[in-house]
């Protein structure tokens, strides 16, 4: 138990000290653009117009002036205290927004993870356990033509066939326009959450399913399963009993890194859905270079990957059998 | 008495790739014959890369998918097709695997050997065959990684041991264990052959294999070049020249080395592949060998030792 | 003979790829001017034997706008997974060869730049370089190393435990030979494979920041740009403003991995049989 709390408090730290590495990299990069932030908000024909006055007053509020090692550590000593600013585009501090957006963002990412996690594992030892054969060559087919497929144009693709074409569903938007939130039912959500969320999980299952494919073709080659076959055991047994089992462990890290890939994909396909998420208010705050929102979005994204990989970790503890035995005798 | 098994001119070749584009069929088991009766133990000995396990795995039909058996397997008077080896497999023909890799890394022992039924009387059987080599009851419990070697060894012959099979292949069982260790486990497989089973011991260690075995079917380059009965070893009447050095070559014999270096597959010709590295090597030995009876033994020289040829 | 031969699959397979691959790159040099002729009176027109991609609201061809796009895509797909593998590389052999400290500090960079999802490094990088050419090439090339820094390492880490490694280095063979001699030519094939395998990663990565407004002007007749543009126009029925342009980067995308594909199989002997 000791060594599992040690093992933990260790990850912790690295995670918290990988953070503060993003943080500063994202911080280190945005203040490195040459993009002007006034220019690109208010730009060049209103500046023109505007007193010397006005502008050093939008200046002051886009943080121009303000040294970048001042403004990163004023951004850290307030984020240890829990606050992330004020987001400059949306007007209201940046954990509103975050947590609004990623509210919406949510949805669509937990329906992606889950169909991706289930169903890829399915498909991928579906066609790991048939290398070659007929179903193997369909799935790989599949998953090939979908990694090679941008998700944005998948997005564009439904989006013309189901809702231009066929008038299934509406264009974008989360609610319908004009409702307010407390008239929007789980209906609407669903109603609108579903397109953008098909998108992500057709990405996501050919991901999870090719690497899932690849494990359980080199587990069905391993000596146990010749074995298994050698006492007689069918190929279902097999697959069921020592298949499963061993591809468990891999899947697990598996479906946890795919984290960081479905929340890449939400960017994409939120923006062509305009669908408000996460992932939305990412591309505005960047093209509209909104320090504070974009600093906060990549944190929080990267501290959801990172804890991510932390639960991975902690589960391969409980999972496998030589870390959990191990530690014990410890 | 029927022969539980019976091999007759049994031939295995893989499809593989050469240098470049080029697709080439190797040969890895040539033209090999055997017959174990019930209650015999019979070794097939030769050293690694020889294709000896291909023999096993050929038997029960395991082969990898671009490998080619040509040959007839008969099981209990009837040929051995592939669907029948299916049917057989793990319960009338087991297989005992060389080590620990051949046990699935995360499950425990107890269910891998009752290969996944959960009634009562399975559990008896899995109690007492563990019991049978000693092993208790709480080794059910563990998992592969926290056996030792000899223990790993006999949850694998307990595995064989749980079924009530007609004929038992136990694949390099030894390595890995020190000579006590492994005159136990041997001795396990001569009970299961005093049992009415038929044991085939496939065997780098000529040594070992004697001092269990009835006959002996030496390897050599994927062919059987004799085949004799353990009484012939230590009466001095070994009939080929390889056997005569393998025998030669163990420490209580004269230790005596043979020189050069076994062909690999592919590189062997039509004629004996022994024939290089042969003291009493002669042209002739590069053109056809038959494979024939001498002295109540078989061997494939067309100059036996002791014989009258 | 009956069995597949599955070597000269490959090698076919390979120069076909790079065959047309190289077709589309020259194609789309030669079409950049008609790709940015506009003429209104052949405007919004669906994909007909003359046009076979139909034409956009300006009346330009869109075959050669999708061609010209392509083009610049395998270019910049190039250009990027050859630097993010040299980068790879690099950072892999140090933090294997070094170890200690470099080798934590390499580690530490590769779990932080997987650790930002990766479209949004690409932005931030993008942002950093000023967005356009520059700085999509910089995003893509930046942000594609660790998968390939890691395997590397992996790779020369098993190669310095080998035996005829080891045995060299105790007979006093000079560090640089054993690079040279005994690591070289096993890391050439590892290294080859990743470099081709980064082109479909790179080329989706840069239409997709292209896509976002993060990536290439407006102005060129990039894929991602194209495909923003035509946002606006499917709702009234233009699809073949998305479906051909985007078919077309998906063929390309494919290629690119059908070459990676054979590349690994024929340098690697594991997978002859297959």
């Amino acid at each position: 138990m000791k060594h599992r709390l040690l093992f933990t408090g260790k990850k912790l730290i690295r995670m918290a000290l990988l953070l503060l590495g993003v943080s500063l990299a994202a911080f280190l990069l945005m203040s490195a653009s040459p993009l002007d932030p006034l220019q690109t908000n208010v730009g060049q024909a209103a500046l023109g117009t505007m007193s010397q006055e006005q502008i050093a007053k939008l200046e002051d509020y886009w943080g121009v002036n303000t040294p970048p090692v001042e403004r990163y550590l004023g951004w850290l000593g307030d984020f240890v205290r829990g606050d992330m600013g004020t987001s400059l585009l949306y007007r209201q501090p940046v954990s509103q927004v975050i947590g609004q957006r990623l509210q919406n963002s949510l949805w669509l990412m937990a329906f992606a993870w889950v169909i991706s996690g289930v169903l890829g594992l399915t498909l991928g030892v579906l066609a790991g356990a048939n290398r070659g054969r007929l179903v193997d060559k369909i799935i790989r087919g599949y998953c090939w033509i979908i990694s090679s497929t941008p998700a944005f144009w998948l997005a564009l693709l439904l989006l013309v066939i189901f809702s231009v074409w066929l008038g299934l569903f509406p264009i974008g938007l989360s609610v319908p326009i004009g409702a307010d939130a407390a008239s929007v039912t789980l209906a609407d959500r669903l109603y609108h959450a579903f397109l953008p969320a098909l998108t992500l999980s057709i990405t996501g299952v050919a991901n999870i399913a090719m690497h899932t494919r690849e494990k359980m073709g080199d587990i069905m080659e391993n000596d146990y399963v010749l074995f298994a076959r050698a006492r007689g055991e069918s190929v279902r047994s097999i697959v069921l009993r020592h298949g499963l089992r061993n591809v468990a462990l891999p899947a697990i890290t598996l479906q946890f890194a795919s984290i960081s890939e479905i929340f890449g994909g939400s960017v994409l396909v939120e923006q062509v859905f305009s669908y408000p998420g996460l992932g939305q208010a990412a591309v505005n705050a960047g093209l509209g270079s909104d320090l504070p929102l974009l600093l906060g979005i990549t944190v929080v994204s990267a501290a959801i990957v990172f804890g991510g990989n932390l639960i991975a970790d902690l589960l391969y503890g409980v999972v496998d059998p030589k870390i959990r035995r191990g530690a014990a005798r410890k | 008495m029927e022969p539980i098994l019976q091999v007759q001119n049994l031939s295995i070749s893989f499809t593989q790739y050469g240098r470049g584009a080029r697709q080439v069929l190797l040969p890895v088991l040539r033209d090999l014959s055997l017959t174990i009766e019930p209650g015999q133990v019979v070794a097939v000995v030769g050293s690694s890369g020889s294709g000896k396990s291909l023999l096993a795995h050929g038997i029960l039909n395991i082969l990898p998918y671009n490998s080619h058996m040509a040959g007839e397997i008969t099981f209990l008077g009837r040929p051995l097709t592939p669907k029948r080896a299916e049917q057989v497999r793990g319960r009338e023909i087991v297989l005992v695997p060389q080590g620990v890799t051949y046990l699935d890394p995360l499950m425990k022992v107890g269910p891998q050997i009752r290969k996944g039924r959960r009634d009562q009387a399975a559990r008896q059987v899995s109690r007492a065959v563990l019991e049978r080599y000693g092993l208790g009851a709480d080794t059910e419990e563990c998992y592969p990684f926290e056996l030792s070697g000899g223990m790993a060894r006999r949850v694998l012959i307990a595995t064989a041991a749980a079924e009530t099979p007609r004929l038992v292949i136990a694949d390099e069982p030894t390595p890995g264990l020190d000579a006590r260790a492994a005159k136990r486990v041997l001795g396990h497989f001569r009970e299961l052959a005093d049992g009415g089973a038929g044991v085939l011991l496939i065997t780098h260690d000529l040594e070992l294999a004697l001092s269990i075995a009835h006959r002996v079917a030496v390897f050599y380059a994927g062919e059987t070049v004799e085949e004799a009965d353990a009484a012939d070893f230590t009466a001095g009447r070994l009939r080929h020249p390889y056997t005569k050095a393998l025998w030669n070559a163990l420490p209580q014999n004269g230790f005596v080395p043979i020189l050069g270096a076994q062909p690999g597959p592919g590189e062997v010709g039509e004629g004996c592949p022994f024939a290089p590295r042969c003291p009493k090597g002669r042209p002739e030995c590069l053109g056809p060998v038959p494979y024939r009876e001498v002295d109540g033994g078989r061997v494939r020289c067309l100059y036996p030792e002791g014989g009258t040829a | 003979m009956r069995h597949w031969n599955g070597r000269k699959n490959a090698l076919l397979l390979l120069a076909v790829a790079a065959l047309v691959l190289c077709a589309v790159a020259v194609a789309g040099g030669l079409l950049s001017g008609q790709a940015m002729v506009t003429d209104f009176s052949r405007k919004n027109l669906a994909p007909c034997g003359q046009f076979l991609f139909g034409t956009d609201w300006m009346g330009r061809d869109m075959l050669s706008r999708t061609l010209t796009g392509l083009s610049l895509s395998i270019r910049i797909g190039l250009l990027t997974a050859a630097v993010s593998a040299v980068i790879a590389l690099v950072l892999g052999v140090a933090s294997a060869v070094f170890g200690g400290w470099v080798d934590a500090i390499i580690s530490w960079c590769i779990d932080l730049v997987m650790g930002i999802p990766h479209i949004l490094l690409v932005m931030l990088i993008s942002l950093a370089f000023g967005k356009g050419f520059v700085g999509v090439v910089a995003g893509v090339a930046l942000s594609h190393w660790p998968s390939l820094a890691r395997v590397i390492r992996g790779e020369v880490l098993q190669l310095r435990g080998a035996v005829y490694v080891r045995t060299a280095e105790k007979l006093g063979v000079s560090r640089l030979t054993i690079a040279r001699r005994h690591m070289l030519p096993h890391l050439l094939p590892q290294f080859l494979t990743g470099l081709v395998l980064q082109f479909p990663h790179a080329i989706l990565h840069e239409a997709s920041v292209t896509f976002l407004g993060f990536g290439l002007s407006p102005e060129q007749p990039a894929i991602g740009v194209i495909l923003s543009e035509s946002m606006s126009y499917l709702t009234t029925g233009k699809w073949w403003l998305a479906v051909f342009p985007g078919l077309s980067l998906v063929l390309i995308v494919i290629l690119f991995a059908a070459m990676g594909e054979q590349l690994r199989k024929l340098l690697d002997p594991a997978s002859v049989h297959a």
